[in-house]
Order: C-alpha cells, then structure tokens, then sequence
C-alpha cells in the first residue's frame, strides 16, 4: 500500500508541475511538447490503476497523434502565445469554486478498491456474466466439465468485450462521430482551397 | 527536412515496425490491451510521420485522397454492416451469434474482430486526412511559421 501512494503522490505531482508548466509557457510549441509529457505521465497514473486500455489510449492518443496534429496547427499559426493579463480574476474564482464543489462531491465517493462499492456490486458482474460466465455455461454444457480450453471460448480482453459487445451501439456511433468528423474537416478545408463549388 | 539525412533514414527505418505495431494492436484487440481505435492511431501515425518528414504531397502519393476517403467510409460500412447482417439472419441489430451460430464464444470472437478492423480502418483514414487537411501546404517544416525567416531553405543540422 505504501509504494503505491508514494508512487501515485510523485505521479501527482508531477502532473501538477507540468501543468503549471503548460499554463505559465508562452512558446506554444513547447507548451505542446509539455502536453505530451503530461499525457504519458496521466498514462502512468492509468497503468498504475490497472487500467491498462485507458492507457494505451492515453498514450496514443493523448500523447501522440494528439501532438502531431496540435504541432500542425501551430506550423499553420505561429508559435508565440498572444500577449494577455496575466491573472484573470473572475475565471480564478471560477476554477476555485468548481475544484471545491469538485473535491466536496469526492468525499461521498466510496474508497478506491473498496468491494462494498455500487460499481462492484452491480455494474462488473453484470459485465463479467456478459462476457464470461454465459461462455462458460455454454461451453459446460457443449464439451462437459473435462474442457481443455482455459478461456472457455470467451473474450480474453473483457474491456475490448464491454466495449464492441456489451455496449456495441455505443461504438458505432463513436466511430460515426469520427467519420462525421473527418468529412466536415474535407468538405470545410479542401473544398476552398481546391476552389470547387461554395 | 529534406536535407536531413539521418532524420530520412531513420524514418524509413522505423515506419514498417510502426505500421506492424499498429495491424497487431487492431487484430488483437480482442486478446490483448488497444483495439480498433488505438491500432488505428498508431497506423495513421506511421504514414503521419511520413508526411512530417517528407512532406504532404508525398504521403499523398502513397496514400492518396480518394483511397482515405473510401476507407474512412468502408470502416463504418464494415461495422454497419455486421449488425445487419445479424438483421437478416433474423437476430437482433449487432447480435453477433449468426456468425457462428454452434459456438457462441467463436461467434463473438468473430464479431468483435470485425468490428475492430472497421474502427481501425475508419479511425486510421479520418487521422490521416485530418492531419493532410490542416498542415496542407505547409510541410516539409523547413517552409513553415516554425522556422525563423533568415533560416528557412538554408542546410540546417540541429
């Protein structure tokens, strides 16, 4: 338990520095540089809850592809941040005032591993009797109990499970959203440039 | 970046791992951590590297526009596409049992593989063309805002 707050605590702060870092930078480009950091590290805090999708998604998309295309807007832009005041003072109280009803909402939250909490007790054998159990049953039953297969024909990964099976609709139209995307991308950049009908 | 020799040689050194990376992501989306739409990043990040280095037009040539914009279509097609099938072997939208219906964990192995290349497909198409979209025209880097004025054209080796 001790190696995973100290862990978890130089995790903590060192997102806070680096996003303290990206906030105070007036060069963009290393601002975004800096972003990358902190995407990786924000994939360390997943990896030490176990959350080992969340991040590879972190990484790819957080840390990488999300760069890239940041560093090729600002090869469009610039790099240097437009001068401002440098302490905003109603968007200050803002972000106090919504950290402390933030931090006020955490203290209901059950503890973290604990397995009297709603999401354990109604939400993940929901999801694990989805993705393992009626394989199991279904497999008992078709081949008896001298079955050779240690999976018993489900899904190893139950997130990937969850994701494209348990909550199939969802997806699709995720992936519609980023269709849609790309599309209103082609249809507002190339059509102007490439000077075709308005 | 043209002139670079090294960052050119390494480039074309490490883009097939990258593009490798990526196909194993997607096909074992199922078996192991990633899926369609982070394999599908990271393919498109292979050929957004190319791009980087090379220049827009250049990956334009490999992967030109026409051929992303089908495959960003094909993608969704490919996900839509299993659900109605189940449809019309009679199941309900994305019940993936009529793709085996004797063996129901196979069945859904092979749904959920499907729907995996479908989101990578899509997802690796959009990247790449949002990606070309924005930076149109302004890569290879050494003609862009990123690089001082008096600098720009000159042989660079930082």
């Amino acid at each position: 338990m001790i190696e995973f707050l100290v862990i978890n605590g130089i995790l903590l702060f060192l997102i806070t520095v680096t996003s303290l870092v990206v906030l105070m930078m007036r060069n963009l480009l290393a601002a975004t540089v800096v972003m990358s950091m902190y995407s990786f590290l924000m994939s360390l805090v997943w990896l030490n809850l176990d959350a080992v999708d969340v991040a590879f998604t972190e990484a790819a998309v957080g840390a990488g592809i999300s760069t890239i295309l940041l560093i090729g807007a600002l090869v469009m832009v610039g790099t240097e941040e437009k001068r401002h005041k440098p302490i905003h003072w109603p968007a200050c109280l803002l972000a106090v005032l919504t950290t402390g009803a933030l931090i006020y909402g955490t203290l209901d939250m059950p503890h973290f591993g604990d397995p009297e909490a709603p999401a354990q007790t109604h939400v993940a054998p929901e999801y694990i009797s989805q993705s393992v159990e009626k394989n199991k049953t279904e497999f008992k039953k078709r081949h008896g109990a001298r079955g050779s297969n240690y999976f018993y024909n489900h899904v190893p990964n139950l997130v990937t499970s969850v994701i494209v099976n348990y909550r199939a609709y969802d997806t699709l139209f995720e992936v519609a959203v980023i269709f849609t995307a790309g599309i209103s991308l082609i249809l507002l950049l190339r059509r102007r440039r490439f000077g075709g009908r308005g | 970046m043209r002139d670079q020799v090294i960052l050119r040689i390494i480039t074309k050194l490490i883009i097939p791992y990258i593009l490798v990376f990526g196909f194993y992501v997607i096909t074992h989306g199922e078996l192991g951590a990633g899926g369609g739409f982070q394999g599908g990043v990271i393919l498109a990040s292979g050929f957004i590297l190319y791009g980087i280095v090379y220049g827009v037009e250049e990956m334009r040539k490999i992967i030109p526009r026409r051929l992303s914009d089908t495959l960003a279509g094909i993608g969704v097609l490919l996900y839509a596409g299993v659900g109605t099938y189940s449809v019309l072997a009679g199941y309900k939208f994305l019940d993936f049992t009529p793709l085996k219906p004797s063996d129901l964990g196979v069945a859904e192995s092979w749904g959920m593989t499907l729907v995996e290349y479908g989101v990578g497909i899509t997802v690796a198409a959009v990247m790449i063309t949002v990606f070309s979209e924005i930076t149109e025209g302004t890569l290879p880097v050494e003609n862009s805002s990123l690089v001082p004025q008096n600098k720009r054209g000159s042989d660079r080796m930082d």
